[in-house]
């Protein structure tokens, strides 16, 4: 039954990277770095359900942490770069 | 209630897929944000009643996670979307573009 909700999932993810591979922007980029990171949360917590251990909820909420400040980071290292290429 | 917790578990997969999705699909930058930010909110909530259902004691975190995901997750795309505008990466058919007509100097987030 859990390999229903990670397959699902690890399609979401592999969408995304190529997405991010392929990317001719570097927002689109950024975009995809925010939609894998939305997902590796989810991954997380069914995780944490599979292995009966409430310590991954801990690691999901640091990560939502860093996934946030990461997004805000590469946004702000965006707006630097006039032309946007790459 | 573990069937319960499969059922918005799988609901949240499924939404996850359609994210990755509509970020692989869409056409130009602002509807990739659009589809990447909005579906994977409501995966993200999805997910994470389902592992309330499956473990009822671990509401407290469980519901810290969800109070910051809906807080962030829009931050973080109207973020990226103003940065997206100001690095003059705007699509060629644009309908309306109302920062340009409010003619302000928008350099700041």
């Amino acid at each position: 039954m859990n390999i229903i909700v990670f397959s699902l999932m690890g399609l979401g993810i592999l969408f995304a990277v190529i997405r991010m591979i392929v990317g001719p922007k570097l927002s689109d980029r950024v975009v995809s770095l925010d939609t894998v990171n939305m997902i590796v949360i989810g991954v997380i917590a069914v995780l944490a359900t599979v292995l009966k251990n409430a310590m991954y909820l801990d690691v999901a909420l640091i990560y939502a942490v860093l996934a946030f400040l990461e997004t805000i980071v590469f946004a702000r290292y965006l707006e630097g770069k006039k032309d946007g290429n790459s | 209630m573990e069937i319960v917790s499969y059922i918005f578990m799988t609901i949240g997969g499924i939404f996850f897929l359609l994210g990755g999705l509509g970020v692989l699909r869409m056409p130009d930058t602002f509807n990739r944000i659009q589809a990447g930010t909005k579906a994977t909110t409501l995966g993200a909530f999805s997910t994470l009643i389902g592992v309330m259902f499956s473990n009822p004691s671990w509401i407290a975190k469980l519901i810290i996670i969800i109070v910051f995901v809906a807080i962030t997750n829009p931050i973080g795309s109207s973020v990226i979307a103003k940065a997206t505008y100001n690095s003059k990466n705007i699509p060629d058919n644009l309908v309306q573009d109302d920062l340009k007509e409010r003619g302000e100097d928008n350099d700041s987030i």
